[in-house]
């Protein structure tokens, strides 16, 4: 690891002030993304500020309905809390999918939305990666990709956002509350993370010396029957090569709301809007399940070696509906 | 680490950060280090504090061979840093075999390693025994997992599904894991829901509060 400082932030204007003096500094949640991408190399701030004592660290039920989630919360912690196995069960599936119980012990809510791509280009510094160092090129699109994204890529950059817990997020229509030198402001999070375009170097619309301070969720009811389905190559601690949220709302047979967002296909958690298009107002079939899966792959662009991802998507999909709307209907 | 090789280049016009002092408690003893911001827990458990019951495998969180108890909870001791944990309690794998009953020199859990012989070369034991005891501790206090058919249920059931689940983040290269998970099966304190608790099993020390028990938290 490069030699840095370390400062423990007692309050959050406190953060705020030292990281707006330090334009290399960086702020230290669980650690477990961050502290691993110094030891390769790949992250060198100058200045740890450490955030995980900062008064974030629960989970609300507030007045209209809505469900405020602290930054600080551990991915354990949430996992298992009453209110979001209740409430938004695909969430709490999400986060029980993703890593070990000891990385859960220690990830934060915050953390685990700024994560970083797990692309093996990103993370080996002996290799050139856009991402890493802007401009040095992009190895994996035609080396190995068979991991990374089939939407929304770029020449300079394929890599994939590694998260189970913002898939679930991004479906619920999650809105990330940031505190910065200006203030406060909320970010929806489907707008929060960013395709790479030319600047791969930039995963979220985040300025340096902002601090997420919460995850808000906004009701919604028909969210206690949903499910968060990820496929990989191992049983349990591998990352997604395919994963789907999914919320739905059937009434007398037809689809009267859905949410839907992909995990494993994309530089960000992706709402599949156009899936949810053919779905609402049709009846709540298979042969609709699949218009709807296909409607949204149409846009898919399939690398060499990771095509397969399609129709594995197409079929998770179609499956975790199923899985839904059969349990409705009986 | 870096501290040694950088304390070396006095040619280094950048001055190296300080160390810093954090005091902490390893296995019930009052302990304090000047350290560096870069040593994690790891490196201090075993190069300053001479701890070295816990192994160093991948140093990045992939393997679970560096897993302790860190306030109560089973973490990645590679991945958090020593600076960062001031005033926490932190258990290794030499601070389990506190608190025996009389005429024990183990506890059960490590007992039922052995018999089971859940090991080959042994490296992933001390990680192992440390998962596990977390383990325990997230299940009695209600935690689901990943194969857990309710999300909501008062009692998890620790059946062998469940106990892999759990302890997917321990790889064991020898894959001893067909004995490992008989190794914690036999120690459960709860086998089933009707089942009666165990109480002082010694199974792991007793600080229950460490891991929040979400039956007591609905409101």
């Amino acid at each position: 690891m490069n030699p840095f400082r370390y400062e423990r932030a007692s309050d959050a204007s406190t953060a705020l002030a030292m990281l707006a003096q330090a334009p290399e500094g960086a702020f230290l949640g669980g650690g477990t993304n961050l502290v691993d991408l110094m030891k390769l190399g790949v992250a060198k701030p100058e200045l740890l500020i450490d955030i995980s004592h900062l008064p974030y660290d629960r989970v609300e039920l507030l007045a209209d309905g809505s469900v405020r989630i602290g930054a600080a919360v551990r991915n354990s912690d949430l996992a298992a809390d009453r209110t979001i196995c209740t409430r938004y069960p695909l969430l709490a599936q999400a986060l029980l999918a993703g890593a070990s119980g000891q990385l859960r012990n220690l990830a934060t809510t915050g953390g685990n939305l700024l994560q970083r791509t797990r692309c093996v280009y990103f993370q080996d510094v002996s290799k050139p990666c856009n991402k890493r160092e802007p401009g040095s090129g992009c190895p994996a699109r035609e080396g190995y990709h068979r991991n990374l994204a089939i939407f929304g890529a770029s020449e300079a950059c394929v890599a994939t956002h590694p998260s189970d817990m913002a898939v679930a997020m991004v479906a619920l229509d999650a809105m990330v509350r940031v505190l910065g030198p200006s203030g406060e402001r909320s970010i929806p999070l489907v707008h929060f993370h960013r395709l790479p375009g030319d600047e791969p170097q930039r995963d979220t619309v985040l300025d340096h010396g902002e601090l997420i301070t919460a995850v808000d969720l906004p009701s919604l009811a028909f969210a206690t029957r949903s499910h968060y389905r990820k496929v990989r190559d191992r049983a349990s601690y591998a990352f997604a090569l395919v994963s789907v949220a999914a919320a739905i709302d059937v009434v007398d047979g037809m689809v009267r709301d859905v949410r839907i967002a992909f995990g494993g296909v994309a530089h960000v958690p992706w709402r599949a809007t156009k899936a949810e298009s053919v779905l609402r107002g049709a009846p709540a079939t298979e042969e609709i399940f699949r218009q709807a899966a296909d409607a949204e792959l149409a846009d898919a662009q399939p690398l060499r070696d990771n095509a397969f991802k399609v129709p594995l998507a197409r079929n998770t999909l179609v499956r975790t509906l199923l899985d839904l709307t059969q349990e409705e209907n009986r | 680490m870096a501290q040694k090789s950088t304390a070396h280049r006095s040619s280094n016009p950048i001055p190296l950060p300080g160390k810093i002092s954090v005091g902490m408690t390893v296995n019930g003893i009052e302990t304090k280090a000047e350290i560096a911001p870069w040593v994690t827990l790891l490196d201090l458990l075993r190069d300053h504090l001479d701890l070295t019951g816990t192994k160093k495998g991948c140093d990045h969180g992939q393997c679970g061979a560096c897993t302790v108890l860190l306030d109560g909870r089973r973490v990645n001791s590679c991945l958090a840093l020593a600076v960062a944990q001031q005033d926490s309690q932190i258990v290794t794998i030499e601070g389990l075999a506190e608190n025996l009953a009389d005429g024990e020199t183990l506890p059960p859990l490590q007992r039922s390693f052995i018999k089971h012989d859940a090991f080959q070369c042994g490296y992933c034991t001390p990680g192992q025994i440390c998962s596990a005891v977390g383990m325990l501790r997230e299940a009695e206090a209600g935690w689901p997992s990943a194969v857990s058919a309710d999300l909501n249920a008062d009692h998890v059931t620790l059946d062998d599904d469940e106990i892999r689940e759990r302890m997917s983040g321990n790889l064991c290269r020898c894959a001893a894991y067909a004995n490992i998970v008989p190794a914690i099966a036999e120690v459960l304190p709860i086998r089933s829901p009707d089942a009666e608790r165990r109480s002082g099993s010694g199974v792991y020390p007793e600080r229950s509060e460490w891991v929040g028990d979400r039956n007591k938290e609905v409101e």
